[in-house]
């Protein structure tokens, strides 16, 4: 029988523009609040998993691994970190998972982290860029946001969402994010102020994307035995899944869907032995808010086309039945873009502790992340319990 | 070593300049850009060089505002998925109309354009744009 995976510990540094704060800072911070939260001590730790997607870009700095094993004081353990764009944190956690399942380590720090303010935006718009198809989509003009843009505005077309669906989403996950201490917006924003904010790629407007964020998160990961040293309440990996579609946008069955996600979600789900309905709690990856509308229902949460209109229903809200994005999502939590998919899974865990104070889903003992990079060329969903 | 993006570009000429994909002769499917291996046959493929007619319809489309470095003098700029005639899709810009005339539906054809300069006094790009058919024949669709 194949082991259990436990997370006994979780850290965030805080997201933002952190101009006083340098990668290997919030790295450090990130994975020492892990450390502190889980009780286990340097000694521990048999190696280190690293989400990032483009230091080497965003700060000249690659061989993360090694920096953070050094920065820790860890010694001689292994340390790497693994790319998948956006979805890089999530690949972190799945890579430390397989790992530990194997029997391969016994207790594992992840970290996910980004620092994209060393550059000016300009700079950082490009780096965000490729993780679309560089030579056929960006290398003509399409931005990152523009083909956000292509997928709101066929499913617009297609199923008659709106721009205040665009906007609630936001007003949403801001709302969320005023109880996270980690956020980078911690305050509302009224629904008129995201309508009529600048458009950056017809039909989606600055208040409709996340922003360029610096920040990391950590987590403790470790066998369902090695678990019970440390805590009497460790929250347990129930299914890690990935699947992978064409690079490129244009190249997609349909430019609405992300099939990549529809597949490593229902994987997910069946792997757990649940139903959507068993879910109690959602992160989904919003880098745009028409991702929250696709993924909503990728994952089931609303039938095909209707994951706009499910925004006047409010089920997505915190006390709803769907609650999805209480952290704020990465619009208004921040994507620092390697930190957000175990950002996600940090979050998820103090939902299913009861421990996330003013944004707590109450009674939560389910829930699931889903973790996309570029435009759903991937996705990496995690199923949690406690 | 090659000057910052000359190699890059260079070997894409004939795809750029002509819409030069290819076809998959076993399972009868039309590529671009040009695929090494044909995804759906993938080793009983059989993929031939295939020059696109160049005309299409817009599938979606973006008003760019926030552009990149390399495209500020084109700003703002229509960028569009455009479906083939042959049933791909490509991402290009779409020129001579106005953006508040652009529609999904939209019929459109290949014209040869400047995409981009790298910085100034740097490399020059050419490839594929698209303009409304009725432009030129005169006819709406």
């Amino acid at each position: 029988m194949k082991k259990r995976v436990a997370i006994v510990g979780v850290g965030m540094s805080k997201f933002g523009e952190l101009w006083d704060k340098s990668l290997r800072d919030i790295t450090l911070e990130a994975g020492m609040y892990a450390i502190f939260d889980s009780q286990v001590s340097g000694k521990d730790i048999d190696a280190i998993c690293i989400g990032n997607m483009s230091a080497g870009r965003f700060t000249g700095q690659e061989h993360l691994g090694a920096l953070a094993a050094d920065m820790g004081g860890l010694g001689h353990i292994p340390a790497y970190s693994v790319e998948a764009a956006c979805a890089s944190g999530g690949a972190a956690v799945r890579q430390a998972y397989m790992a530990i399942r194997s029997g391969e380590h016994d207790l594992m720090l992840v970290l996910g982290c980004e620092k994209m303010s060393d550059v000016n935006q300009s700079e950082a718009m490009r780096t965000v860029g490729v993780a679309s198809d560089w030579e056929w989509e960006g290398l003509f003009g399409a931005t990152f946001p523009a083909l956000y843009a292509f997928m709101a505005r066929r499913h617009m077309y297609e199923y008659g969402t709106t721009e205040k669906h665009l906007a609630q989403v936001t007003v949403k996950n801001h709302k969320n994010a005023e109880h996270n201490p980690w956020a980078q917006f911690q305050k509302a924003v009224p629904l008129e102020v995201v309508m009529s904010s600048g458009m950056i790629a017809d039909p989606i407007r600055i208040l409709h994307s996340s922003p360029i964020s610096d920040g990391a998160a950590g987590l403790i990961m470790c066998s369902e035995e090695k678990a019970k040293q440390f805590t009497d309440t460790p929250v347990y990996i129930e299914a890690s899944t990935q699947a992978s579609d064409t690079l490129a946008l244009h190249d997609r069955r349909d430019i609405c869907t992300m099939d990549a996600a529809v597949v490593s979600s229902r994987d997910a789900l069946k792997k757990a032995g649940l139903t959507v309905d068993d879910i109690d709690v959602f992160e989904l990856h919003d880098s745009f808010t028409i991702g929250e509308i696709i993924l909503t229902e990728d994952v089931g949460l609303a039938q095909k086309g209707q994951g706009g209109r499910i925004l006047d229903e409010g089920i997505t809200e915190i006390g709803g039945k769907y609650p999805v994005n209480p952290s704020g999502g990465l619009k208004a939590r921040g994507h620092p873009i390697g930190a957000t998919g175990v950002a996600q899974i940090a979050e998820l865990v103090l939902q299913l502790r009861g421990d996330a104070e003013g944004r707590q889903v109450d009674g939560a003992e389910q829930a699931m992340a889903v973790n996309i990079g570029g435009t759903g060329a991937t996705s990496i969903v995690h199923v949690l319990g406690r | 070593m090659a000057e910052h993006g000359v190699a890059q570009i260079w070997r894409k000429i004939k795809s750029m300049y002509n819409i030069i994909g290819n076809h998959c002769t076993t399972c009868n499917t039309y590529y671009f850009p040009p695929r090494p291996v044909c995804p759906k046959c993938r080793r009983k493929g059989h993929l031939e060089d295939y020059k696109f007619k160049g005309l299409g319809t817009i599938h979606t489309f973006a008003i760019v505002r926030q552009v990149p470095e390399d495209f500020k003098t084109q700003a703002p700029y229509v960028m569009a998925q455009v479906e083939l005639d042959e049933g791909t899709r490509l991402t290009a810009q779409i020129v001579n109309c106005d953006a508040e005339d652009v529609s999904i539906g939209m019929r459109v054809r290949a014209c040869f354009r400047k995409i981009t300069e790298f910085g100034h006094g740097g490399l020059i790009v050419y490839g594929y744009k698209f303009e409304p058919t009725m432009k030129v024949t005169g006819h709406k669709r």
